[in-house]
């Protein structure tokens, strides 16, 4: 296939990468196969150095800790106990977000994928996804801790109902969390920008959540989520994953 | 110092079907209100090698991102195997390979997985990880984390990651530093003159350099203070460089 012959239109619309023949003939890369090989190092290089989900863990339970002495009484439930939760899981989250791409950014990472014939938001998905598993990992520390130390009512009967906050308060911070450290990481005060710009977006994800999981906490007839609050969640989160799938490729250029 | 006369002729090379590899004209790029690079134009034509000569913070590796694609021309032209730089970047992707100082290369991984992300990412079989493995002698420390080799082993390793793909362009910034001579007969066939492919690197070395050259490119200052075919150009204008 010469140099300058028309490559055909691939997925999104984007013509495919020039196509060799030889030893290392090969079709161009599909999005998910990238995406795959993202997460795959990723989930490899956090286990070999466990960088961030260690600490998130650690953050979380020990402030718990902390909110258990410091508020001086046995139990919290209701709208107390929902924001109490979910402050601590966002500053947890924080720590994971500042750190999504700094192997990337000390280690040629960026280099390497953007020298690759492969669709850039590929990098999105792969880091959102593997975000979203770090934050999947805190909260099952998280939350057990917090049923344990904190919550007055029995974290049982409210579990199934916070699996819908849950899902959509991760699914917002790897959306806003990825968009936010690609943009910081190349800053020299990528540890100060991060959280200077995470925090004002990630708060109407913590009000939605805590609104949401309030009735399932409280201690006097608790009741199922916040069908409102939900379905908020679930269009903030969906306008900062097309505001992020959108902007994303122009925070790799140079 | 000495001026260095600006050699200004197109530099003669084998004619290639598909034309130059390498086109400029007038490029520039800037950082910030520094120019890192003014006016720079040649032609290198496919299969030839391009030597760039400078003194720290000349522009040399400026000029390679760019072709690689990593950094966007503030003006002029630039034209990499034929596509236009940066509205078809993405058609030289996969045909080009940067061997920069980082060797961009995950250090908790080791060098086979390191090798098969960048083979994953390029469309490349395991076979051929095993292959570039085995052509740079780092099939017995293959599963050790890059942290723990040499520079000299993680050298080899990044020849093998920029070679994996089979790139038309090779972009080489001091690919020899580092390497004992025995590693450097060992990456000599995979990114040497005896590779066959189209070669741009920099070099502080002005015998070595202008003996691997055809074609010679001095920058001073992000600007052009040397050019001409590797015949043309005398060690001692090299040397004026650095003076």
């Amino acid at each position: 296939m010469s140099p300058t012959a028309h490559a055909p239109v691939g997925e999104h619309g984007l013509q495919e990468p020039h196509a060799r023949t030889g030893p290392t003939s090969h079709v161009p890369v599909g999005t998910a196969k990238v995406v795959r090989a993202l997460v795959r190092k990723e989930l490899l290089v956090e286990l070999r150095t466990l960088e961030s989900v260690p600490g998130m863990a650690l953050f979380a339970v020990t402030t718990f800790v902390v909110f258990h002495f410091a508020l001086n009484q046995n139990t919290v439930s209701g709208q107390e106990a929902a924001g109490i939760l979910w402050v601590t899981l966002l500053f947890a989250a924080m720590l994971g977000v500042n750190r999504l791409f700094v192997a990337d950014a000390d280690q040629g990472g960026f280099d390497g994928f953007l020298l690759a014939p492969v669709d850039r938001t590929a990098l999105l998905f792969a880091k959102a996804l593997a975000l979203l598993c770090y934050l999947l990992v805190l909260e099952l520390v998280a939350v057990p801790a917090f049923g344990l130390l904190l919550l007055g009512p029995p974290l049982g009967q409210a579990l199934p109902g916070l699996l819908a906050p849950l899902a959509l308060g991760d699914l917002g911070v790897a959306a806003i969390g990825t968009l936010v450290a690609a943009l910081a990481v190349r800053t020299r005060a990528r540890d100060l920008l991060g959280p200077l710009l995470a925090l004002p977006l990630l708060v109407p994800i913590v009000i939605g959540c805590a609104r949401a999981s309030a009735p399932l906490l409280a201690s006097a007839h608790p009741g199922g989520p916040a069908l409102r609050w939900i379905a908020t969640l679930a269009l903030y989160d969906l306008v900062f994953g097309l505001i992020a799938y959108a902007v994303f490729d122009f925070l790799l250029e140079d | 110092m000495a001026d260095l006369e600006v050699h200004a002729e197109a530099p003669t090379g084998v004619a290639v079907e598909s034309g130059p590899a390498v086109e400029l004209d007038a490029l520039r790029r800037n950082y910030g209100e520094r120019a890192a690079l003014a006016g720079v134009s040649l032609t290198l034509a496919g299969g030839r090698t391009l030597v760039v000569f400078g003194p720290n913070g000349a522009g040399k590796t400026t000029l390679l991102r760019v072709l690689a694609t990593l950094l966007r021309p503030h003006a002029g032209r630039v034209r990499v195997l034929g596509e236009e730089l940066p509205r078809d970047a993405w058609r030289t992707r996969g045909r080009i390979a940067l061997l920069g100082h980082e060797p961009l290369l995950y250090r908790e991984l080791s060098a086979r997985e390191n090798l098969r992300y960048h083979a994953q990412l390029h469309g490349v079989t395991p076979e051929r990880v095993e292959e570039r493995l085995r052509a740079v002698a780092m099939i017995e420390r293959a599963d050790e984390p890059v942290r723990t080799l040499s520079r000299g082993m993680v050298q080899r390793v990044a020849v093998a990651r920029a070679t994996l793909h089979d790139p038309e362009l090779l972009l080489l910034d001091e690919p020899y530093a580092n390497l004992d001579p025995a590693a450097i007969e060992l990456v000599e066939p995979l990114i040497g003159v005896d590779s066959g492919r189209t070669r741009v690197l920099t070099s502080h070395d002005p015998l070595r350099g202008l003996a691997e050259a055809d074609v010679v490119l001095g920058l001073r200052g992000g600007r052009v203070a040397l050019l001409g075919g590797a015949d043309s150009i005398d060690p001692d204008d090299v040397a004026g460089l650095y003076r």
